[in-house]
Order: C-alpha cells, then sequence, then structure tokens
C-alpha cells in the first residue's frame, strides 16, 4: 500500500521539474530530477517496483512534455534496467553505482532525444547538444543525485520497513 | 516684670539673629558652608537609591525576562510576517507592472483580442523549448494562436487542454517565423535553435542588412499576424560564396523570464499545407 507513494511524489517531482528545476540551467543544460529520482528508487537494495516507477514517471513527463511518450517510456525502462544491472555489479558501493546510472542514463535519455529530433527533421548540431546540454545535464544531474539518493534510501526504508510486517 | 522683659529681649534677639542669619543666607554669605552640606546629603542619597535601584532591578529581574522574551518572541513574529507582507506585494507591483505594460500594448493593437495568462511551467527536455500556461480550451485558446508578450512575439500555441496549453517559443528549434525587414526591404526567416538563440536567415544577397535594423513578423504564410517585433539585427554574415545572407539577432523578448504573456485570440493559423503542390504520380 505505502508503495502509492510514488503517484503523489513524481507528480510533485514532475511539478517541480517543470516550474522550478527547468529554470535553473547551466549553458543549455538542466537537471532532471524525475529521471535521477526513478534511477535512485531503482538502485535501493529492497525496492522491486522500479519498473513500475519508470511507468508513472514516463506517463507523468510524457503529459507536460513535447517529447513523444515512448521515449520516456523506452528511456525510463532501460535506465531502470540499466540500474538494477549495476546494482548487482557495483553492490558494495552504492554512490559509484548512483552516479554511473546517472551518467549513462542521463547520456542514453539525451541521445534517444537527438535521434528522435533529428528524424524529425530539426537540425541540432551534434556538438551543441553534446557540449551546451548534454554534458551540462549530466553534470547537473550527478549534482542532485547525492541528495536524492539519500531521500530515496529514507523512502525505501520507511516503505517497506512498515511494510513488511503486514 | 523683670522676668517678662528678660523674655521680650530674648524673643527680640532671636529674631534680630534669626533675620541676620536669614539676610546673609539671601545675599549668598552661606553658599559655601550651604554647599558642602546639600553636597554630602545628594551623595548619601545618590548613593543609597543607586544601591535600592540595583536590589530592585535584581528582584524585578525574572519577571522582566519573561516579559521581554515574550515580547522579543511577538515582535520577531511580527518581523516575519512583515517580512512575508513586503515580498507579497513586491511580487504584486511586479506582476502589476507587467500587466500594466500588457495593457499598453494592447491598447496600442486594438485590433487583436488578447487573453493574458501566466507561465506555470517549462518543457522538462533541455532540447526542446517550450512554455505551458494557465489558459485553455475553456478560455477560448485554440492551436496555432500567436503568443506575445508587450516586448514582442514569444511563440504560438502548440497544444491545448481544457484549462492550461503548451506553446513552442520561438526559440525553439522547430520554429520558423517569416519576417520583414522594414529598412533593408526585404523577407526573411526567424529560426530557432536548440541553444535557444535565433538566428535571422534566407536573407538576399541583394538586401542592404545593418545592425539595429528592427524584425517584424511578415505575416507570410498565415502562421502569425503582421508587424510584431521580434528583435533586433546584432550582426550580419554575408559570403558572396552563399545563396543567402545571414544574421545574429538580439531577441525583444526575455525568454528567460516570461512571467505572463498575451494570446491573440482573434487570429487563427492558416493551414497551407494542402497547398503545397505534390507530385501526380
Amino acid at each position: 500500500m505505502r508503495n502509492l507513494i510514488a503517484i503523489p511524489l513524481l507528480g510533485l517531482a514532475t511539478i517541480i521539474q517543470s516550474s522550478i528545476v527547468g529554470q535553473l540551467t547551466l549553458l543549455g543544460g538542466t537537471a532532471d530530477l524525475v529521471l535521477v529520482l526513478v534511477m535512485a528508487w531503482a538502485l535501493q537494495e529492497a525496492v522491486t517496483t522500479g519498473f513500475q516507477w519508470a511507468f508513472l514517471a514516463s506517463v507523468f513527463m510524457s503529459l507536460i512534455s513535447s517529447l513523444p511518450w515512448f521515449i520516456y517510456f523506452a528511456c525510463y525502462m532501460g535506465i531502470v534496467l540499466l540500474a538494477l544491472l549495476l546494482q548487482r555489479r557495483v553492490w558494495q558501493v552504492p554512490l559509484l553505482a548512483m552516479f554511473s546510472v546517472t551518467f549513462l542514463g542521463t547520456a542514453l535519455l539525451h541521445m534517444a532525444t537527438y535521434l528522435y529530433l533529428s528524424f524529425s527533421g530539426r537540425a541540432i548540431p551534434l556538438a551543441d547538444s553534446l557540449g551546451l546540454i548534454t554534458l551540462p545535464s549530466i553534470l547537473l544531474n550527478m549534482l542532485v543525485a547525492i541528495p536524492v539518493f539519500g531521500m530515496t534510501r529514507d523512502l525505501a526504508n520507511w516503505v517497506f520497513r512498515t511494510a513488511e510486517p503486514s | 516684670m523683670k522676668d517678662q522683659f528678660s523674655r521680650t529681649i530674648q524673643t527680640t534677639v532671636t529674631f534680630l539673629i534669626t533675620a541676620g542669619v536669614l539676610v546673609l543666607a539671601f545675599g549668598g554669605y552661606f553658599r559655601s558652608a550651604s554647599g558642602t552640606l546639600t553636597g554630602g546629603l545628594v551623595s548619601v542619597q545618590d548613593w543609597f537609591a543607586s544601591r535600592t535601584q540595583v536590589i530592585q532591578q535584581f528582584l524585578a529581574a525574572p519577571g522582566d525576562l519573561i516579559t521581554l522574551r515574550a515580547r522579543n518572541a511577538e515582535l520577531e513574529a511580527q518581523v516575519s510576517q512583515l517580512q512575508t507582507q513586503v515580498i507579497d506585494l513586491q511580487q504584486r507591483a511586479n506582476e502589476t507592472a507587467i500587466l500594466a505594460a500588457l495593457v499598453d500594448f494592447s491598447r496600442a493593437s486594438p485590433e487583436s483580442s488578447y487573453k493574458a495568462a501566466s507561465v506555470i511551467g517549462r518543457d522538462p527536455s533541455p532540447f526542446l523549448h517550450y512554455i505551458i500556461i494557465n489558459r485553455g480550451s475553456n478560455d477560448g485558446i485554440r492551436r496555432g494562436m500567436p503568443v506575445v508578450t508587450n516586448e514582442g512575439l514569444a511563440g504560438r500555441i502548440d497544444a491545448v487542454i481544457s484549462d492550461a496549453a503548451r506553446a513552442q517559443l520561438i526559440t525553439d528549434s522547430a520554429s520558423a517565423v517569416n519576417v520583414h525587414l522594414r529598412n533593408a526591404g526585404t523577407d526573411a526567416v526567424v529560426v530557432g535553435s536548440v541553444t535557444g538563440d535565433i538566428g535571422l536567415e534566407l536573407i538576399s544577397q541583394d538586401a542592404a542588412v545593418e545592425s539595429g535594423d528592427i524584425i517584424l513578423t511578415s505575416g507570410l504564410g498565415g502562421g502569425f499576424p503582421p508587424d510584431l517585433i521580434l528583435g533586433q539585427v546584432v550582426n550580419v554574415r554575408k559570403l558572396p560564396a552563399e545563396l543567402f545572407q545571414e544574421a545574429t539577432i538580439q531577441p525583444a523578448v526575455d525568454f528567460s523570464r516570461l512571467q505572463i504573456v498575451l494570446v491573440i485570440t482573434n487570429f487563427r493559423a492558416i493551414n497551407t499545407v494542402p497547398l503545397v503542390p505534390t507530385a501526380i504520380p
């Protein structure tokens, strides 16, 4: 039952992303709070609902973004899968796993966005998108990753500790 | 008889002495003596008074502390409340200034009808430049309507739901606006980019474009109404080997500070796609 916290939490994260975080730019890049939240949740040991969170996050993001839903859906699912793979390999250093997933996840989402926009006829220089958007976004996401990881760890403890006895 | 005489003399002498003392005192002859006497008395009284005050303060201190702490807390609460009010009033003043500018703008173009909307969000993808506004189809907003500020053209409505809409800014990489350079007397196209900069393209090689030229919408293509300001030419890039000139633009609108916008509700974008000739098989 406590898993339903995902709905208000991801909804709130989407609103914060759209109204506040999206305006804090470094060159052309911005942090992606929802993406980092999904990655941090998927990396928690006891969590088994990573894909459900990814699905919900893609639904929320599709509602406000002009990118098509399948980009978010495919990328978030892929990122959760990546997080689960890395969690098993780098389980002793969770923060390192978080940084790795943040780097790879942001790169994956931006690569998918770039490919989609290029195929839809927009002229986007690769050097500009890499240097002015993707790299600053990765840096910002890594900065956001530290507090978000701590918060989701506490949240996972709260959800699963109280869920176990019942 | 003798006793009575001596008493009269004593009384007279006493009066005389008293009168003499008073005369001398009023004449200022006792000033030094009285000064010494009263000075001593004042010092003693001062010592007692100061000690008494210290003792009174010591005894009354706990009560005063409690009162002062309560007063301090009350004043702190009042200060924070006033600070909140100041912030609120500053925000309202800011909004009022923006709205006043927008009203001035709408008065300057009375042929258009406008709907004011607040910017409530932006597209989460850094590759895209869209804003979300708090007016939708319930307020008469439709896809394709131009979005402006008092400074100039901001973009156009891209998607609408009942109570909100998403507008594509002219800085978006998919945006292209047909414009007219009045000084040069030529048409061109303003295109956005992934970084949010806008540029002027497809300027004829013959046109004499200079920095500072004002860029207005031309109305060609039916996507935007004519004569909306977009910005100013900053510098021109003209290469003889190329077909067209290019120019960088200083946009009129500060896109990072969009708070309130106007949607031109009596303008319908024209769909020119059916008019584009297609190859007949």
